[in-house]
Formats: structure tokens, sequence, C-alpha cells
């Protein structure tokens, strides 16, 4: 590799760092404000008794799939509005993934194209194949 | 207690836990376990699905400051990543075989462990690498800030720091945590990493391995929105808080009153385990 190419490698590298920072930022802000937003919502509704978190019953089926949470924030349920706010943050270093994907195509980096595509894979199977039914 | 206290109670918990988990370096998620099953009575798993959702948000915002900064390696991250996410993908299925109290113990254990290098003395980045065969055909030699200007620097050891990294995904599914300490440990140790590059990358790194397994403890009914809301607002606030006070006050001393505290924790959760208790 001569030295301007890895010059261009090292300001690519650069940029991709910014834009990376300003992802992961925003994500997080979305998600924490949609939790927010859902938990004043829930505590608003939910006078209730505390739920007894001491024994494990697991969550009811809406709250465990993607598919589920959608149909209860249509609803305006406050616990699925929650949800999706976890959901999004999930999803926040997985959109991480894709743009580095982007990134290192964009470059012509095809060993880390790989390398990314298999993390990417990973995540795709664990995420929509466990949540996604 | 209604569910408005019983929040409020959780939210300030957290907010602790998440800044003693900046200030030592531990992360929120490891300091919120130990306090949901031993304070609050909350059932492991649910306390573990709570702690993995804090994770992914402190590490994902403290990343986006790092990696502009320039100290995260994010071709060693993406790379070492391959290894985190099979292993975490396999720590979340090996939690549906063990019981809580051997969970338990092992926790405690790896928080010893985390508590113990927080406290030590940071190492000194003096020794110059020779270039690896590897971790030049990876590209994964860098550069980093420091007071003298950018310096470069080497990476090596890249089959042991895989090796190491798929031992911290494992551990990162089963406990619900980040497992930044083995990760360190194996960018540090391993692969000679310099140090701040190495904790910059690990914090880099967790948010994916988190994300990894925390699909599959939503499937199973392990994430309560009701317990994760208060706990994730609680520990990203308290994180954020903690990198501040960090940047501006030495807090040597404040690390090892914490760290010690976090240690009597640990063996608190051991000591449950044996007996039975969680």
């Amino acid at each position: 590799m001569s030295d301007t190419t890895a010059a261009q490698h090292l300001k690519a590298d650069q940029k991709m760092d910014a834009i990376m920072g300003i992802l992961l930022r925003s994500g997080v802000i979305l998600a924490a404000s949609i939790v927010l937003i859902g938990g004043i919502l829930f505590l608003v509704r939910h006078k209730t008794p505390v739920t007894d978190y001491h024994i494990f019953s697991g969550e009811p089926s809406d709250l465990r799939s993607i598919a589920g949470i959608f149909a209860d924030v249509k609803a305006f349920r406050a616990r699925g509005l929650i949800q999706l706010g976890l959901l999004v943050l999930i999803a926040t270093p997985v959109a991480r993934v894709v743009f580095s994907l982007l990134a290192f195509m964009y470059q012509k980096d095809w060993k880390y194209v790989v390398f990314t595509a298999i993390v990417l894979g990973l995540l795709l199977y664990s995420l929509l194949g466990s949540a996604g039914a | 207690m209604n569910t408005l206290e019983f929040t409020a109670v959780v939210w300030v918990g957290s907010l602790l836990a998440g800044f003693l988990g900046a200030l030592t370096g531990l992360g929120g998620g490891v300091v919120i376990v130990p306090l949901l099953t031993l304070v609050f009575h909350v059932d492991l798993k649910y306390a573990i699905g709570a702690a993995l959702v804090s994770v992914i948000a402190t590490s994902s915002g403290a990343a986006a400051a790092y990696v502009k900064e320039g100290y995260s390696n994010v071709r060693v991250g993406m790379f070492l990543e391959i290894a985190t996410t099979i292993g975490a993908i396999s720590g979340a299925g090996l939690a549906l075989y063990l019981k809580a109290n051997v969970i338990a113990i092992i926790f405690g254990v790896v928080l010893i462990y985390s508590a113990y290098t927080s406290i030590r003395p940071q190492p000194h980045d003096s020794i110059k690498q020779q270039p690896d065969r590897l971790a030049t055909w990876l590209q994964m030699d860098s550069t980093y800030p420091t007071a003298n200007g950018l310096e470069s620097y080497h990476v090596s050891g890249i089959p042991l720091g895989f090796l190491l990294m798929f031992v911290a995904g494992v551990l990162s599914g089963l406990l619900g945590i980040g497992s930044g300490a083995v990760k360190v440990l194996a960018m540090d140790k391993a692969m000679k990493l310099p140090f701040k590059v190495s904790t910059t990358t690990s914090n880099f790194m967790i948010g994916v391995t988190a994300a990894a397994s925390a699909g599959i403890y939503l499937s199973r009914g392990y994430i309560d929105p009701g317990l994760a809301m208060p706990v994730m607002i609680g520990v990203l606030m308290g994180s954020l808080t903690g990198a501040r006070v960090l940047a501006n006050a030495n807090v040597r001393i404040l690390r090892i009153v914490f760290s010690t505290v976090i240690g009597a924790l640990a063996l608190e959760m051991i000591y449950s385990g044996i007996t039975g208790k969680i």
C-alpha cells in the first residue's frame, strides 16, 4: 500500500468514525425518549401494587416478540411503548454494524466487508430468530 | 409499596449504580445486578434482563464520544466482534441449562475480578511492538492521540485475543454484563494494544456483544418494561454524571473505596449462590 492510499484510508476511517459517533448518540437519545414517554404513561395508568419481581414468571407473549410489541404500540399500551424504546436501543448497535458494512464496502475493503457481514448475520440470526416470530 | 414508589426507588438505585460503574470503570450493568437481586430481591433473570439493556445504553453513549476522539480501533473491534457475538449467543443459550445459584456464583467471581482490575495501577505503554504478520494483513495497526500528538502502535497476539473475546462474549450473554474487564484483558495483555485504546475499543464492542444476546432474552421474557424502564434511564443518567466527574477529578481513592464495596457485594452474591438464597 502506498503512502497516499494509506493516508486516504486514514481519512476515510476518521470520517466513518465521526458518522458512527452521531449514529450511536442519536439511537440512545431516541430510545431513552421513547422509554421515558412510555414510562410516564405507565406510571400514570398503573397505580396498582407493584409487580412481584421476586418470582420469575416471564413476560406475556406480546412483550416477547417484535410483532407483539408493535401491536401493543398501535393500541397505545404503556408497556408496549417502553418495550419499543428498548427495541430501538437494541437496534442501535445493529445499525452501527450496518453502517460499518456500507463504509467498508465504500472503501472496497473486502476483508472487513466479510467480517462485518458475519457479525451482522449473527446479530440478525439472534434477534429475528428468537424475537422475530 | 405501589408502582410509583418502587419505580422511584429502583431509579435512584440505578442512578447510583451507573455513577459507581462509570467512576470505577466497571460499567453500570455489573453493579445493578447485585443491587436488584440482593437489595430489592428481584429474580436474577429479570435483573440480568434489565442490566443487559442498560449496558447497551451506557456503552453506546460512551462509545459515541471515544470513537469521535480517535481512541477506539474500529478494525480491531469489528474483527473481534465475531468472537464476542458467537460467545454471547452461546452464553445466552448456556443460561438455560444453569441453575440461578450457579449463575450467581459465576457472577460474583467475575465481579471480584473486575473490581480488582479497576484498582490495579494502569500499565504504561512504553514497549514498542514489532509488526505482526497477521495484524498487518488485517490492517489493524493504527494511531491514537497522546499528550505528544498522534502515536502509532502495532497489534499482535490475535489468536489468543480472539479466544479471550469469545470467553468475554459467553460471560456477557450468561450474566447480562458488558464484561469490559475480560475484553480489556484480551486487548491490553494478549494483543498489546495501548491501555486507553483497549478500554475505549472494549466500550465500542460492548453494545454489539450485548445486542447479540438481548433478542434471546427478550423472547424468553426476561426483559420486563416496568423494571427495565427505571433501570435503563437511571443507569444512563448516572453514568453520564460519573463520566463528567471522572474527567474533572482525581478519583483514585474513590475508586478504591467503591471497588471494595463492589467486592463485598460480589462476596454476598457468591454466598447467596452457595446457600441457595438466589
